[in-house]
């Protein structure tokens, strides 16, 4: 039992080692600097720079925590401070439904409602109202965009954001509330200069786990973000192509090329790196705040 | 006056914010449903894809449907079999050690390992040991990515039970290991239950960790419980095993990817069943919770 | 269920409670209470442990809302105004009637904050206002000396005595007309909990004390007047003289005795 005890934990080690194994043909021959920074992918000749997939990767999940986090913290706010059991008893498993929904499932939906909507709805209207704002601007748009995919994934991680802040709210002590309350504060104020003022560290833990998901997620951004480096995008509405993405639609080409499936491992490697970064950074967060209780 | 109203205010914006959550989630589901509903037939389902399925022609998804029962069943039972050890030692053997926190911690950095990577490890395992794209490979691999979500789910369930119950035990002269089998293992056999069902759900689903280890195929995998089983059961098993298998999520991928509107809509049909079997296996894993957890000692 | 004893008109008594009883998830936890609190004096609540002191505290500034499952019937006047009225504004009721709990339980703020938080949610003047309240808050509850020099330092680095003190300036910062103190030195080493009580005496000049109490010694030194409850129910009540010198029931007298 030791035995399988001792594996299950080292699994993960493992497998970092592995990548780290694999990996090493090609960082041998390119500098890691070089590969990250790198702005071409261009196996065949040779060239491995992964900037513009690093870059996509921020620019779905930054969007995503942008959309999600305001919804999040305010339903999780909800939850805790407003809601009675029955209630709570109704939401909280319908929001861990939403968690066990397939990512292919996710990227169907996307295809279905949100890439049309963009295409059709949105993005006319933007290239027309909103040429100015920085971001958001958009010429003629496919639907398969950032957007697209920052909405999908965004909506995939609400339930990890909103069940952690709810835990994390569900915490603090209710003397801190009654204290304020004795005061004669009503419970906006309550929450929002004592309860949260005490989550915080917890509440951003909740988004960084939320974020180390995102990340990771492959399949349903796959689906509608569009796959393409032509340009580093400037706008929601181009199209990018995120790590995990490239990892998936070039898997199968590993053999022909030299270096690539080392390559493609390094991308996984990297990948792997700053999701764990993410997620060893909120756990501590949480295990301090936790710690520090009162 | 003013306080009043703000708070008011709030109020109505923290539940509205619920309330989007809950809309987007019902109407996710009621996207799929409405699109894949027309395709849903018994044909879907039992009939494995012809030569052109892919570009109109006639056939089922078969091979999908059953390739992914056989790939979660499997990766699944693998999972168990390593899991169990896991948590009876975690909480018998280790209890409260700081071996025991460490595994947790390794344990749950696992749970956060994207399944992209998931898979690209089990690809190289799977070369390594010189196999081709095949169930078995996908059953390993998606078995690495339960993993740490069965042994959250069933350690949550054993922590419940209380050390009351092993100091008992060592009191009647059980041995640590009489313990951690007979009496931690029974008790916590429905939270074996519950988290075998939440893993199931989740490796059934996953589509990055098996698109290159399970590889695809028309066929639908072959059943092992045939005859030859018994009497060839290296070549029995290596034919359901050692093949390529297709698997719902891949397959949905595929169809959706192709330019024909018919072959599109199947792929909502077998969204929707993927959908099907996911919620089910999570909302059966919850009833089972509330309804076995009413037995056991706390 | 004996009345008030004392033969006085609604002025002298601040709060009036008439016929205040609650019920708790069915249970009946408060019965039938009628009884005057009287301005600027120090009132204490003695009984057996938890049988409905702390309770018949919350219900005076409202705090039972908060408890789900309550459910209050009876009335409680404030200057002869409901506050179980239907419509009140219940965080006004609390502003008028402040409460101090047994342990200190600190905002996550700066010390000034702590006392400067009730003031801000009122619209309390500027800073210099803000200032002025907070200093003279903290003087009236005897911990200036000790803290003007940090105000800004985070509340958790005092020590329990000076956090209670440090609830007692917050409580006072909003201006109430009635202090309600639950068992506010049980917490407290022998020195501290001196120095509350001293406070207290003083603090009546100006604010209506009630205070719950297992303490009769402390009930002896310092109140005015004293409510026995036991089980929910009021069982005698009159001046501090009155009870400790010759209480009218036996009961009284019995734990009056055993409680020396």
């Amino acid at each position: 039992m030791l035995a399988i005890t001792t594996f299950s934990g080292l699994l993960v080690l493992l497998i970092a080692a592995a990548l780290y194994l694999k990996a090493r043909p090609l960082l041998g021959i390119h500098k890691l600097g070089s590969v990250i920074l790198g702005s071409t992918w261009s196996p065949s000749n040779g060239q491995f720079g992964l900037k513009p997939y690093i870059i996509g990767t921020f620019w779905v999940t930054g969007l995503a925590a942008v959309l999600a986090v305001p919804l999040c913290v305010l339903a999780a706010i909800y939850l805790s401070e407003y809601a009675g059991p029955r209630t709570r008893a109704v939401i909280k498993p319908i929001i861990d439904l939403l968690a066990g929904i397939p990512s292919v499932v996710y990227g169907v939906w996307g295809v279905i409602v949100v890439v049309p909507f963009i295409s059709d709805v949105l993005g006319p209207y933007a290239a027309i109202h909103w040429k100015r704002i920085p971001f958001l601007a958009a010429e003629d748009t496919t639907g398969f965009s950032i957007l697209a995919g920052g909405i999908v994934l965004a909506i995939m991680i609400i339930p990890v954001i909103v069940s952690v802040a709810d835990e994390v709210l569900r915490a603090i002590p209710t003397e801190c509330r009654y204290a304020s309350f004795a005061l004669g504060a009503n419970r906006l104020e309550t929450v929002t200069k004592v309860v949260i003022r005490k989550a915080l560290p917890g509440l951003v833990a909740a988004v960084v786990l939320g974020v180390s998901r995102a990340l990771g997620e492959t399949m349903a951004v796959l689906m509608v973000v569009g796959n393409n480096v032509e340009k580093l995008p400037t706008s929601v509405f181009d199209r990018a192509y995120p790590l995990p993405a490239l990892i998936a639609n070039n898997y199968g080409e590993t053999m022909s090329i030299p270096l690539y499936d080392s390559a493609l491992l390094t991308a996984a490697l990297v990948l792997m790196v700053i999701v764990l970064g993410f997620n060893i950074l909120a756990r501590v967060v949480l295990l301090r705040a936790v710690r520090e209780g009162v | 006056m003013r306080r009043r109203v703000m708070e008011t205010c709030f109020k109505a914006i923290t539940c509205a914010a619920t309330g989007i959550i809950v809309v987007i989630l019902l109407t996710i589901i009621w996207a799929i449903a409405a699109k894949g509903w027309h395709t849903l037939s018994w044909a879907l389902i039992s009939q494995a894809p012809t030569g052109d399925y892919y570009m109109g022609g006639g056939g089922g998804i078969a091979n999908a449907v059953v390739g992914s029962i056989y790939l979660g069943v499997g990766a699944t039972l693998l999972a168990l079999i390593l899991s169990v050890p896991v948590i009876l030692y975690l909480r018998v053997y280790a209890d409260g050690s700081r071996f025991a926190n460490l595994i947790r911690g390794l344990l749950d950095v696992l749970w956060g390992v994207p399944s992209i990577v998931i898979g690209a490890f089990g690809f190289m395992i799977m070369v390594y040991f010189g196999m081709r794209a095949s169930l078995l490979a996908g059953i390993v691999t998606v078995a690495m990515l339960e993993l740490p979500i069965m042994i959250r789910a069933i350690d949550e369930a054993a922590n419940i039970i209380p050390r009351e119950l092993d100091e008992t035990a060592y009191g009647l002269g059980s041995t640590k290991f009489e313990t951690a089998v007979r009496v931690i293992g029974r008790q916590v056999l429905p939270g074996v239950a519950t988290g075998a069902l939440l893993a199931f759900g989740r490796g059934v689903g996953d589509a990055a960790s098996v698109l290159f280890t399970t590889g695809a195929t028309d066929n639908v995998p072959q059943s092992i419980f045939t005859r030859t089983l018994l009497t060839h059961p290296g070549e029995a098993l290596s034919a359901t095993f050692l093949k390529p298998a297709s698997t719902l999520p891949v397959a949905i991928f595929q169809l959706l990817n192709t330019p024909f509107e018919a072959v599109q809509n199947r792929a909502y049909g077998a969204a929707l069943i993927l959908v099907i079997l996911v919620l089910s296996a999570s909302i059966l894993s919850r009833v089972l919770s509330a309804s076995l957890g009413k037995h056991i000692i706390r | 269920m004996t009345t008030a004893i004392r033969k006085e008109n609604m002025d002298v008594n601040h709060i009036k409670i008439e016929k205040l009883n609650l019920w708790y998830q069915g249970t009946h936890v408060l019965k039938d209470i009628n009884v005057g609190i009287p301005r600027h004096q120090v009132t204490a609540i003695i009984g057996p442990s938890g049988c409905g002191k702390t309770t018949l505290l919350r219900c005076i500034n409202r705090m039972i809302d908060l408890f789900p499952g309550t459910r209050a019937e009876g009335r409680v006047l404030l200057d002869g105004f409901d506050i179980y009225e239907r419509g009140v504004d219940v965080t006004a009721i609390r502003k008028r009637i402040g409460l101090i709990s047994q342990k200190p339980v600190l905002l996550p703020m700066s010390i000034f904050e702590n006392v400067a938080y009730g003031p801000r949610i009122y619209g309390a003047g500027g800073r210099k206002k803000l200032k002025e309240t907070v200093e003279r808050c903290l003087k009236t509850s005897g911990l200036w000396e000790e803290v003007k020099n940090r105000l800004k330092e985070p509340a958790t680095r005092l020590s329990i005595g000076q956090q209670q003190r440090l609830c007692v300036a917050r409580g006072l910062a909003v201006e109430p007309e009635v202090l309600l103190f639950d068992e506010p030195t049980s917490a407290l080493d022998p020195m501290s909990s001196m120095r509350i009580e001293q406070e207290i005496v003083l603090l009546k000049k100006s604010y209506t004390c009630l205070i719950v109490t297992h303490n009769i010694q402390q009930a002896i030194r310092i109140a005015d007047n004293v409510l026995f409850v036991s089980e929910g129910e009021l069982v005698e009540s009159g001046s501090a003289q009155e009870i400790f010198e010759s209480p009218k029931k036996a009961f009284t007298q019995a734990f009056i005795a055993g409680s020396m």
